[in-house]
């Protein structure tokens, strides 16, 4: 297919479509807006449904009924919208139900501004929610990414019967690039009828399903924890993703950083190589699974004097960078907030005070 | 002799856990009988709230989702609009519905979603412990009203199917009582009409259900009966609010 020229929100809102979700619930929030107005015009054109909710509460809950009824289902939002489905993402995951939420990241904590941010990375990673739960969050780069990665992720939601989060920010929701939508991340829906409740009439055995999250037995509570542990493990093994930037070099630094920042970071790079400074980027595509043996590997080749996490944020994914490089290496971090997005120079002049 | 009185098909053999002379059972009982004559059982899907009824997927043999603490009409929505096959209701207490869930009660019968809510209204918090609700009566104790509601700081109590009636999309909105059998009968007839609506993809239904909580109240059933009858029922009157036929 040719490559069109489109702005990330709609790019968005156009490849769940093209992965076989018709079925669209929002509250509005910039900046990301654009997704629901791009989606209320497509999805009537392909029988789909839209429902603009009164809030994030409410439409998490939406989403957890039309997921329990065996449909795909997607909403998009940013940080203080996110905020609100926590909740529901919660029973979400004790429930074991699939749904792709996309968080296109503005500035916080608290109303914050709405400047693209990477500061929901920990709420994205670590919970948000309560509870003993993981969500699988994929951080993509660019418009391209985008789009991959929300078609990838219900495919991911339902292998794993687990809410899914595409990471973006503001930058990659505003802007406009050539993207290309890929036929083969187009996924069938798996086979629901062992758990979703979409009436006993449909399935072939005439058993009642059950989609909850309450256990009162301890036992079971615990069991019910232990399916999803060994769900996360698996993840661990199964769906890490990364890209290495500039790595067959004797790097002195490894830069690690993800989505928009990352590009920042290729761009610095690019220019200190030809000063004859070699700097290497892990940049993980997968936030968790966090791609842990393979960032501390490449840390610790023998060239490599530190590691510096870049982010748009006060500090936040450079924890489990810290954790995975185990004090092999000294781990700095440089970042900023408020919509401010590091220049190029920035970095370099950053990069310059670790290899002097 | 022909059998005159069994089980509906819908119940399913286990024993509630509900307090003895809760009307929770009764209600349960009617819902139960609405999907068994109007023979939907295969395409029903129940959703649970949180509260005493928490637990009412263990009483129907049907589909069942289990929603958070007031979202449950926020849950049925995700369900019925992308399975408008489905029959759907959500079965909910008066901390659950007038309380935390009260934005979305609210916007789902505005919206005119084709779904049938039961609304269970005793008057108090079952599930935690006889905790203040939204409905609780001026001067009546609950845990966190010791001396009795006193309406200067909390307000007067909320009458749900006055508010919902209140609204100008069209619904089926009606307040009804387990109190005595003539009310059970009379409640029986709304919450099947109730589901017919959904079933004829008319309209919102709404069923309010004065029911008493013995436990909580610190009464014994039949005195519950007796306080529901004299406290709440001049309050909260009995009747439809609204009619998808106005
Ligand atoms: C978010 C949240 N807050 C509080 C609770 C605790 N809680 C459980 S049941 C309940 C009250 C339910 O009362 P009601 O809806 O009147 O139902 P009843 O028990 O009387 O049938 C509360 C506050 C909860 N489960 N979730
Ligand atoms: S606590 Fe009250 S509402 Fe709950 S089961 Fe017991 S009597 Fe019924």
């Amino acid at each position: 297919m040719a490559k069109v020229l489109m702005k990330g929100n709609e790019a968005i809102g156009e490849a769940a479509i093209r992965a076989g979700c018709k079925n669209y619930f929002a509250y509005p929030i910039t900046p990301q807006s654009e997704v629901a107005e791009y989606l209320v015009k497509r999805l009537p054109e392909e029988g789909g449904v839209f429902l603009q909710g009164e809030s994030e509460v409410a439409v998490g809950y939406m989403i957890f009924g039309a997921s329990g009824a065996g449909e795909r289902v997607m909403t998009t939002s940013s940080s203080p919208g996110i905020s609100l489905m926590s909740e529901a993402i919660s029973y979400i995951a004790a429930a074991q139900c699939p749904a792709v939420f996309v968080n296109i990241m503005r500035g916080g904590p608290g109303l914050g501004g709405i400047l693209p941010s990477q500061g929901d990375y920990f709420q994205a990673t670590k919970g948000g929610g309560h509870g003993d739960y993981r969500l699988l969050v994929l951080a993509p780069d660019g418009v391209q990414e985008a789009v991959e990665m929300t078609m990838q992720a219900f495919g991911l939601a339902e292998k794993y019967r687990n809410p899914v989060m595409v990471l973006g920010d503001g930058m990659i929701g505003q802007m406009m690039e050539p993207v290309e939508f890929p036929d083969d991340l187009k996924s069938e829906p798996s086979n629901k009828d062992d758990w979703a409740t979409n009436g006993m009439a449909t399935r072939k055995s005439k058993k009642r399903n059950l989609v909850k999250s309450l256990f009162l037995d301890p036992t079971e509570l615990n069991q019910n924890n232990l399916i999803l542990k060994a769900k996360y493990e698996q993840m661990r093994k199964e769906e890490v993703q990364f890209e290495l930037y500039n790595a067959d070099t004797d790097y002195q630094v490894m830069i690690t950083s993800y989505g928009t920042m990352s590009r920042v970071c290729r761009t610095a790079i690019d220019m200190l190589k030809k000063e004859g400074i070699e700097v290497a980027m892990f940049r993980p595509k997968t936030l968790f699974p966090f791609p842990e043996q393979e960032v501390h590997d490449a840390a610790i080749k023998e060239s490599c004097k530190s590691v510096i996490s870049i982010e748009m944020s006060m500090g936040q994914m450079v924890e489990d960078v810290q954790r995975c490089v185990m004090g092999k290496r000294p781990v700095e971090f440089y970042g900023e907030c408020g919509g401010e997005i590091p220049s190029p120079e920035k970095i370099i002049e950053i990069i310059k005070t670790l290899v002097k | 002799m022909g059998k005159t009185f069994s089980k509906p098909n819908v119940l399913s053999q286990n024993y509630t856990h509900y307090c003895p002379g809760c009307t929770h059972g009764i209600v349960h009982r009617l819902v139960a009988e609405a999907i068994d004559e109007l023979d939907i059982q295969d395409r029903t899907v129940g959703i649970a709230p949180v509260g005493c009824a928490v637990m009412a997927y263990n009483y129907f043999d049907c589909d069942f989702q289990e929603a958070a603490h007031g979202r449950a009409p926020a849950m049925a929505t995700g369900i019925k609009r992308v399975r408008p096959d489905l029959i759907v209701f959500t079965y909910q207490g008066d901390g659950d519905l007038a309380s935390i869930g009260m934005g979305e009660i609210i916007h789902a019968a505005n919206r005119g979603e084709k779904f049938t809510v039961i609304f269970i209204n005793n008057a108090i918090y079952g599930m935690t412990g006889g905790q203040m609700a939204p409905t609780t009566m001026p001067g009546q104790r609950a845990t966190t009203a010791p001396t009795g509601r006193d309406t200067d700081q909390t307000g007067m109590p909320i009458r749900m199917a006055n508010l919902l009636g209140e609204l100008v999309t069209p619904g089926y909105v009606t307040r009804q009582a387990v109190l005595k059998p003539q009310q059970v009968n009379k409640a029986k007839k709304a919450i099947k009409k109730a589901f017919q609506y959904q079933v004829e993809g008319k309209c919102f239904s709404f069923v309010e259900v004065v029911s008493t909580c013995p436990t909580n109240w610190g009464m014994t059933p039949l005195n519950a009966l007796k306080w529901a009858e004299e406290t709440l029922l001049p309050y909260y009157e009995l009747g439809d609010y609204k009619t998808p036929e106005e």
